[in-house]
C-alpha cells in the first residue's frame, strides 16, 4: 500500500508540474466556461431572468464536463509518443497511474471550479457557503469519473487517435445540452425530458442547483451523488482494467 | 541473462491472425552486446515488447534477469531498462524533470532521484538541455536524453530498439560512442535491435537474424559470413566474351554470373582463390582487367538465408 501511494505521489508531481510552472496555461483550457460565463450567462438573465444561482452549478458542471477532454487528449499524447511505453517499463504500479493522473485533474479542476465561483460573484452570484463545499466535492466525484472515462477512451483510441475525437465531438455536446446546463430541460417536448432523465449528468446538474442554494438534504443531492459515484466506480474500473492490460 | 523458449505472440487483425513471433529460442548471457536484425516487419519489436514485459506472450516462457515475464512483470521491470523506438520523454515535461521523475518511478527517494537525474545530465552531455522541454531538442540529443531514462536506475541489462534510427551519422556516432562506454564502464548487457546492417556487423558481438517471426541464424558477425555467404571475388574483362568464358572457367568452383564485362564468383576463401583463378583465366587466354575480393557482408547472409535483400524495402505484410 505504501508504494501505491509512493508512485501516486510520483504520478501526480510529474503530472501537476507543467501546469505549476506555466499556471497561465489553465486559464486557456478554462475559455470555453468562462465565455459561457460572461456571456451566454448575461444573455440569459436579460432574456429569461434565470438567476446566476441557477446558472453558474451548470457551468462549473459543463466545466467538468470539458475538462477530461484535456485530460484525455494528454494521454492520448503520451501514448502516441512513447513516453507512455517508457513509463509502463518501470516497476510503477499501474493503478497508481490511473490515480495520480485523476488526481491531477481533479486538483485542477478544483482551482478552476473555485476560480468561477469567485469570477462569478461580482455578477450577483450568491451561492450558500455550506453548499459550496458541499457542491465542489461533487463536482470532484463526478471529475474523478470522467477524467478515468476520457483515460479508458485515450487508451481505446492509441495509437491512431481518431477513436478519441470521434466520440469527444459526438457525445459531449449532446449530454451537455440534455443535462439542462444552459437552458432548462423541463420546458422541452416529452422525449428530450427523457433523453434528459436517462443522461447522467442531469442529475449532477440538478444535484450541484440544490447544493449552491443551500438546499442540502433535497432529494436531487442524492440522486445526484449516486450518478458521481457511479461514473466514478465505473471509470476507475475500466480504467485499472484498462491499465493492466498493457497499453 | 534473458532465456526464452518457444516465445510465440499472435494478433488478431480484422479478424486474421497474424504470426508475429513464432516460437523464439533464445540464451542471452551476462555482458553480451547482441544485435537482433531483421527487416521491418520481421518480429523483432514484438519479441522485444515480450522480453520487456510489454506484452503478454501468446504462448512460451521467457525468464529476463532472473523473473519470469509472464509470472513476476514488476521484478523483471525493477532489473531492466528499455529505450524504445520512440521518444521517451514526454511532450509537455522537462527534460530534468523527466529523468527525476524516472528515478522516482523506480522508488527512489526525491533525493536519489534528483542527484541521479544530475549524474545523467553530465555523463550524456545533457546539462544545457536541462530545463528545455523535449520538443526543443534535436532527434540526437532526444536520444540521448532517451538513453538517460532507460539508466537513471542502473539496470544489468538494457534494451535498446533501433537506438540509432532516423539519427544523423554524427549522432549515431555519439549515440554508439555513449552506448559503448557504458558497457565499458558498468558490463551492462546489451539487446538492440537495427536494421542497420554496419551497426550489427561492427558493434554486436553476436548477432541474431529473424525474419518472418523466427530466428533463422545466430553467432558472431564473422561466423554468419564465413558459414553462410562466403567471399567474393570480382573481375573485369575486356569484352563480354571474355567474361563468359571468365564464367564458364569460375563455375567449376562457384556458381555466379556475368554481367556484362563483370564475373562475381563466390568461394570460401577469396585470398586463396583469386591467384588460382586468374592463372586458369591466363591459360584460357581471358585477361583480366581488374580483380578484387570482398568479404560479404550481412547483406549477403541475409540473402543466401531467405533469397531477398535487407535493404530492399519492407517485407510485404
Amino acid at each position: 500500500m505504501t508504494t501505491f501511494l509512493r508512485d501516486t505521489a510520483t504520478v501526480l508531481s510529474r503530472e501537476i508540474m507543467p501546469p505549476l510552472r506555466e499556471p497561465v496555461g489553465l486559464l486557456f483550457t478554462m475559455g470555453q466556461p468562462l465565455l459561457f460565463l460572461f456571456l451566454f450567462g448575461a444573455l440569459l438573465d436579460g432574456a429569461m431572468g434565470a438567476s446566476w444561482q441557477w446558472f453558474v452549478p451548470g457551468i462549473l458542471v459543463m466545466m467538468s464536463l470539458t475538462a477530461p477532454m484535456s485530460a484525455g487528449y494528454l494521454l492520448l499524447m503520451e501514448l502516441i509518443g512513447g513516453s507512455m511505453e517508457r513509463l509502463m517499463v518501470t516497476p510503477m504500479s499501474r493503478t497508481a497511474m490511473l490515480v495520480g493522473r485523476t488526481m491531477k485533474e481533479t486538483v485542477i479542476l478544483l482551482c478552476q471550479a473555485v476560480l468561477i465561483i469567485l469570477l462569478a460573484l461580482p455578477l450577483g452570484f450568491r451561492p450558500h457557503p455550506a453548499g459550496v463545499l458541499a457542491g465542489l466535492a461533487l463536482l470532484l466525484v463526478l471529475g474523478v469519473g470522467l477524467g478515468a472515462l476520457s483515460f479508458v477512451l485515450a487508451i481505446r483510441s492509441a495509437p491512431g487517435g481518431t477513436l478519441f475525437y470521434m466520440v469527444m465531438e459526438v457525445v459531449l455536446f449532446p449530454v451537455l445540452l440534455l443535462s439542462g446546463v444552459l437552458l432548462p430541460v423541463e420546458s422541452g417536448p416529452a422525449w428530450l425530458r427523457v433523453a434528459g432523465q436517462l443522461n447522467p449528468i442531469t442529475y449532477v446538474v440538478n444535484a450541484e442547483r440544490r447544493l449552491f442554494s443551500g438546499d442540502l438534504v433535497h432529494p436531487s443531492v442524492l440522486h445526484g451523488l449516486v450518478a458521481s459515484l457511479l461514473l466514478a466506480v465505473l471509470g476507475l474500473w475500466l480504467g485499472t482494467r484498462a491499465m493492466r492490460r498493457g497499453v | 541473462m534473458i532465456h526464452a523458449r518457444g516465445l510465440t505472440r499472435v494478433f488478431k487483425l480484422k479478424k486474421q491472425r497474424v504470426e508475429a513471433v513464432r516460437g523464439i529460442d533464445l540464451d542471452v548471457e551476462e555482458g553480451q552486446l547482441i544485435a537482433f536484425l531483421g527487416p521491418n516487419g520481421a518480429g523483432k519489436s514484438t519479441t522485444l515488447r515480450m522480453l520487456t514485459t510489454l506484452l503478454p506472450p501468446t504462448s512460451g516462457t521467457a525468464t529476463v534477469a532472473g523473473h519470469d515475464v509472464a509470472r513476476d512483470p514488476a521484478a523483471v521491470r525493477a532489473r531492466i531498462g528499455y529505450v524504445g523506438q520512440k521518444n521517451g520523454a514526454g511532450e509537455t515535461f522537462r527534460v530534468r524533470d523527466e529523468l527525476v521523475t524516472q528515478g522516482r518511478c523506480y522508488r527512489m527517494t526525491r533525493r536519489e532521484a534528483a542527484a541521479r537525474a544530475d549524474e545523467l545530465l553530465d555523463l550524456l552531455d545533457l546539462r544545457p538541455l536541462a530545463k528545455r522541454g523535449p520538443n526543443t531538442l534535436s532527434g540526437g540529443q532526444r536520444r540521448r536524453l532517451d538513453i538517460a531514462l532507460g539508466l537513471v536506475h542502473r539496470p544489468a541489462l538494457l534494451f535498446l530498439d533501433e537506438p540509432s534510427t532516423g539519427l544523423d551519422p554524427k549522432s549515431r556516432a555519439e549515440v554508439w560512442s555513449h552506448i559503448l562506454r557504458l558497457r565499458e564502464a558498468y558490463g551492462t548487457t546489451l539487446f538492440l535491435t537495427t536494421h542497420y546492417l554496419e551497426e550489427a556487423d561492427s558493434m554486436a558481438e553476436r548477432v541474431v537474424v529473424i525474419d518472418n517471426g523466427e530466428i533463422i541464424a545466430d553467432g558472431t558477425a564473422e561466423q554468419l559470413k564465413n558459414d553462410l555467404a562466403g567471399d567474393h571475388v570480382t573481375i573485369t574483362t575486356a569484352t563480354e566474351q571474355d567474361a563468359a568464358t571468365a564464367a564458364r572457367i569460375g563455375a567449376a568452383v562457384s556458381s555466379e554470373i556475368a554481367n556484362g564485362t563483370t564475373v562475381r564468383l563466390r568461394v570460401a576463401n577469396a585470398a586463396a582463390a583469386l591467384p588460382e583463378y586468374l592463372r586458369a583465366l591466363d591459360a584460357a587466354g581471358v585477361k583480366a582487367v581488374t580483380a578484387e575480393t570482398t568479404r560479404p557482408t550481412l547483406d549477403d547472409v541475409f540473402l543466401t538465408l531467405t533469397g531477398r535483400s535487407l535493404t530492399d524495402d519492407d517485407i510485404p505484410a
